[in-house]
Formats: C-alpha cells, sequence, structure tokens
C-alpha cells in the first residue's frame, strides 16, 4: 500500500537488550523525568484571585452604555434584536416625557430591555448592528444562577453604572475596551 | 499473691506508647492522603489541593468529614457479617504491624527505662509476616462479601498477587537474618548501630531491591495496584463500599505503606540510626527523640518514593506481575539468598 505521508517509520521489533530487560534503568529514567517535573512552572491560573488577561476583541456579558453625562444611549430602535441570530434580546419601547432629559439621550428609549444570556451566543452582532454605541460586549463573563428565569438580564443586569455620580464602578464595568 | 506482683507501671507505660504510636500512625495517614495528592500534583505541573486551609492543610479533614458524612450502604445481597468485618480486618492487620517497630532505643523517666518500641519479641519479622498476611483477608472478605464479580475478581487477584510476592519477600528478608543471626527487629537495628557495622542497604542491596518490590506489590500500590485496577474493574474489591466503611480501605493502604516503610527502614537502613553520629555520648533521652526523629525521617522519604513511583510507573498487566513475580523475583531472592550464605561461611572461614 502506498503511504499517505512520507512520515511513516517502520516499528523497531529487535528484541529487548539485557539493560532493557533489567527494567530499572528504563524506570529510573522515568523517575528522573518526573522528578524533573517538580521544578517546572506550573502554568494553572488560580482562578478567583488571579484572572487570565483577555484579548481586546473578548466578547463576554453585554453592556448597556450610557454617554458623558450619565444617559442612557439606546433608543430602542430594535436593530439589535434583528441581527440577533439567536434571537436573544427583547425590548419594549417607551418616548420620554419632558423632565427626563437628564436620563434618555434621545426621545424615545427602552422601557424594558432582556437578554436571555442562555440563548445569546455572544457573536457580538448586537454591537455591530447598534447605530448609537449603546450595546457592547464587555469583559465579564461566566454568568452562574440557580434558575433558567435568573440568566435573563434586564436593564438592572446590564445597564452601565453612571459615569457622573459612580465613576469608579462605571470604569470598572467599562473594563479595558475602547 | 504473686498475681498482684504484676509491674503496673509496664502496662500503663505500654498502653501510653500504643495510643500514641496509633493516632501517630492515624495522623500520618491522614496527611499521606493528602501529600498522595499534592506529589501527583506537582509531579503533574499542578498545584494540587490549595483551597481548605492554608496551602489546603486542612484538606484531609475535609475528605474525612466527606467519608463520613456519605450514605452508608450495604447491598442486598452481601453477606452483611463479612460485610462490615472486611474493613475492620483491613484496618486491624494494617495497625498491628507497628507493635514490634522499634521507634528508638529508650527514654528514661525517673529512674524508669522506657523502651520506645511496643513489644520486642524475639519473632518480630515472622510477626510482621502473619499480620500482613492478615491484610490480604481483609481484601478477600470485602471482595467476596460484596457479592458482586468485579469486586471478587478484584479479591482474587489481590490475594494471589499478595501470596506471590510474600515469597520473594520472605526469601530476601531470610538473607538479612542470615546476616544478623536474630529475628527481633530491635536486634536487627541495634547489629546495623554497632560500631564499624554498616546498615543491611550495604551487604544486601539485590535484596533491598527485591524486598522494596514486593512491598509496593504488598501494599497495592502502582505499578502493582491491581486490585483495584479502575479500568478494568471498576475500583477493585471496595468497589459495594461507601462512607467511612471504604475510607478505612483507603486509610488502611496508606498506613500499609507507613508501616512497610518502617520496616524496610529498621530492616535495611539502620532503624532510628543518624549515620555518622555516635549516640552513646548524648543523653539517652534527646538520643530516643533525634531517633524518632531519624526514623520518621526515613519513612517520608519512603512515602515519597512510593508516590514518586506511583506517578511515574503504569500498571502492570496481570500475566507481567505474575510473571515478575514467580519467574524473576523468586529466582532472584533465592540467588541472592545463596550468595550472602556462601559469603557468610567464607568470612567464618569454615
Amino acid at each position: 500500500m502506498q503511504a499517505l505521508t512520507n512520515r511513516a517509520q517502520e516499528v523497531s521489533r529487535k528484541p529487548m537488550t539485557f539493560m532493557e530487560r533489567l527494567y530499572i534503568p528504563g524506570i529510573l529514567k522515568g523517575m528522573a523525568i518526573t522528578f524533573s517535573h517538580i521544578f517546572k512552572k506550573q502554568p494553572t491560573i488560580r482562578y478567583p484571585e488571579q484572572k487570565r488577561e483577555f484579548s481586546p476583541v473578548f466578547r463576554g456579558l453585554h453592556v448597556l452604555n450610557r454617554d458623558e453625562q450619565g444617559r442612557e444611549r439606546c433608543t430602542a430602535c430594535g436593530l439589535c434584536a434583528v441581527a440577533c441570530p439567536a434571537e436573544a434580546i427583547t425590548m419594549e419601547a417607551a418616548e420620554r416625557e419632558v423632565g427626563q432629559e437628564n436620563l434618555y439621550r434621545e426621545e424615545k428609549y427602552a422601557a424594558k430591555y432582556e437578554i436571555n444570556m442562555l440563548r445569546c451566543i455572544f457573536c457580538g452582532l448586537c454591537e455591530e448592528a447598534c447605530p448609537k454605541d449603546a450595546i457592547y460586549l464587555s469583559e465579564t463573563f461566566a454568568p452562574a444562577n440557580f434558575t433558567r428565569s435568573g440568566f435573563i438580564y434586564g436593564k438592572d443586569h446590564l445597564l452601565i453604572p453612571n459615569p457622573v455620580t459612580e465613576p469608579a464602578a462605571y470604569a470598572a464595568a467599562k473594563g479595558q475596551k475602547n | 499473691m504473686t498475681l498482684l506482683a504484676i509491674d503496673w507501671l509496664l502496662i500503663i507505660e505500654k498502653l501510653i506508647l500504643i495510643a500514641i504510636i496509633v493516632f501517630a500512625s492515624l495522623g500520618i495517614a491522614l496527611y499521606t492522603t493528602f501529600a498522595e495528592r499534592k506529589v501527583a500534583a506537582v509531579l503533574q505541573d499542578r498545584p494540587g489541593p490549595n483551597r481548605a486551609g492554608p496551602f489546603g492543610l486542612l484538606q484531609p479533614f475535609a475528605d474525612g468529614l466527606k467519608l463520613i458524612m456519605k450514605e452508608e450502604i450495604i447491598p442486598s445481597h452481601a453477606n452483611k457479617v463479612l460485610f462490615v468485618l472486611g474493613p475492620g480486618l483491613a484496618m486491624t492487620a494494617a495497625l498491628m504491624t507497628c507493635s514490634v517497630i522499634p521507634w528508638s532505643s529508650h527514654l528514661e523517666i525517673f529512674d524508669r527505662k522506657v523502651d520506645l518500641q511496643i513489644a520486642d519479641i524475639n519473632i518480630g519479622i515472622l510477626y510482621i509476616f502473619g499480620v500482613v498476611s492478615m491484610g490480604v483477608y481483609g481484601m478477600m472478605i470485602g471482595g467476596w462479601a460484596s457479592n458482586n464479580k468485579f469486586s471478587l475478581m478484584a479479591a482474587l487477584r489481590g490475594a494471589s498477587q499478595a501470596i506471590s510476592y510474600e515469597l520473594a519477600m520472605g526469601l530476601s528478608l531470610i538473607a538479612v537474618l542470615m546476616l544478623s543471626g536474630s529475628l527481633s527487629l530491635k536486634t536487627i537495628v541495634d547489629g546495623q548501630m554497632a560500631e564499624g557495622s554498616y546498615w543491611n542497604i550495604v551487604y544486601q542491596p539485590l535484596g533491598f531491591i527485591i524486598f522494596f518490590v514486593c512491598a509496593l506489590a504488598e501494599c497495592n500500590r502502582t505499578p502493582f495496584d491491581l486490585p483495584e485496577a479502575e479500568n478494568e474493574l471498576n475500583f477493585g474489591y471496595h468497589q459495594e463500599y461507601s462512607s467511612m466503611k471504604l475510607g478505612f480501605y483507603l486509610f488502611s493502604e496508606y498506613i500499609n505503606m507507613i508501616m512497610s516503610s518502617a520496616v524496610m527502614a529498621s530492616l535495611y537502613f539502620g532503624g532510628f540510626d543518624v549515620p555518622f553520629l555516635d549516640e552513646s555520648t548524648l543523653a539517652p533521652n534527646i538520643a530516643a527523640l533525634i531517633g524518632v526523629a531519624a526514623l520518621l525521617t526515613k519513612i517520608v522519604i519512603f512515602i515519597f518514593v512510593f508516590m514518586w513511583i506511583r506517578w511515574t510507573v503504569p500498571r502492570f498487566r496481570y500475566d507481567q506481575l505474575m510473571n515478575l513475580g514467580w519467574k524473576t523475583m523468586i529466582p532472584l531472592a533465592l540467588f541472592n539468598m545463596l550468595v550472602t550464605g556462601a559469603l557468610i561461611l567464607l568470612k567464618a572461614g569454615v
């Protein structure tokens, strides 16, 4: 039969020499190898204390962004929900009342904005679809919950802290991105 | 009235010694389980258990608590008496070995000489062999009483393995007996400590290797852990066991390891002897404590080697195990015995 690659090697079938049949030199050699591993650097990242650095394009949980004055950017246009291949995003729009100009940037805003994190595939298409830069994927990840309903993240989970009143929390939620 | 002339102090002294040694060996066994996981981890570039307490030092207690809290299951088809007896027997046999090991020379408390050995019987090694063979019963009874074919097969394997390797072990020991001329462990250790004599490993390197390999097999340690070969027998002879009964089996394995390390240290590595140190120049109490520390150090080194081998060498196949035992170990041990006997006779000038 013709070999598929030229890397095939013939198996050596010569009988073992006396030293090989003693086994003990071989075992000692193996033990030397395992012993040398005591001094090797461990690749382990001790997770909750140490975290691994993410690449700048990492796609974690979503964040609904605010502008510099702390107003919600989202205008509930629904483009993200349309773009979402997993149909994880639902929203309800509402009209901005007089006196709410410091809360919402546009005349229309999302009264309800929910992402089902069990459906979401973290593809980032919502981020690309958004014309207002209102939604982006952050560096936080690994949501955990006891119920399925707990994975439906509403605005209380998604909305970034106000940069005017809570700048430290805002910076932490924003992460290293953009 | 002669009956009342019992040396009560001796009884109290021995009881205290027994309590200390049993609890110490249980404690060491507890931490041997931890050390096993830690050594395994370090040899495989992992950190190992490090969550419970500083450096994971409380891990064995967490493990023990887990085992105790587990549900106690006795299978309905099992022979209940034997099923409960099995782990107890394994544990008892493992612990009984420690009674003839000389842990150190002697303490002097209020003009009283307290030997740090529970019983210096003149057939110490025979006793150890008898007790070690009893350990097979724990495995055999447990495996048979579980009424599970895998358990039974593992028990059969364990029993035949133990019997095969005990032969070579005994033969390699005879050479040591010829050197020391005594079956008492204390005399053997004293002989190695005496002026102008070396540890038995110098005279018996081949015998030690044979003894060590057989000790691995007796303790059911890798590469001879066939009675609990996970991949072909699920979990071996303790497959049906749960809760602390399983804990007893696992624990007795570690105690066996400690005891066989102690026996090997006593037989071949001078027991509580510290090399290049003349104990007779020191105060007896200090010398005794140094002796205990020396023996414990040797035991720890042996246990590390046991673990080191476990995480290096893969398991033998059953026929390979039997071939090694019967066709290699026993002839080698016989050869070693003959050569030792001949050399002793030559030296004596017969």
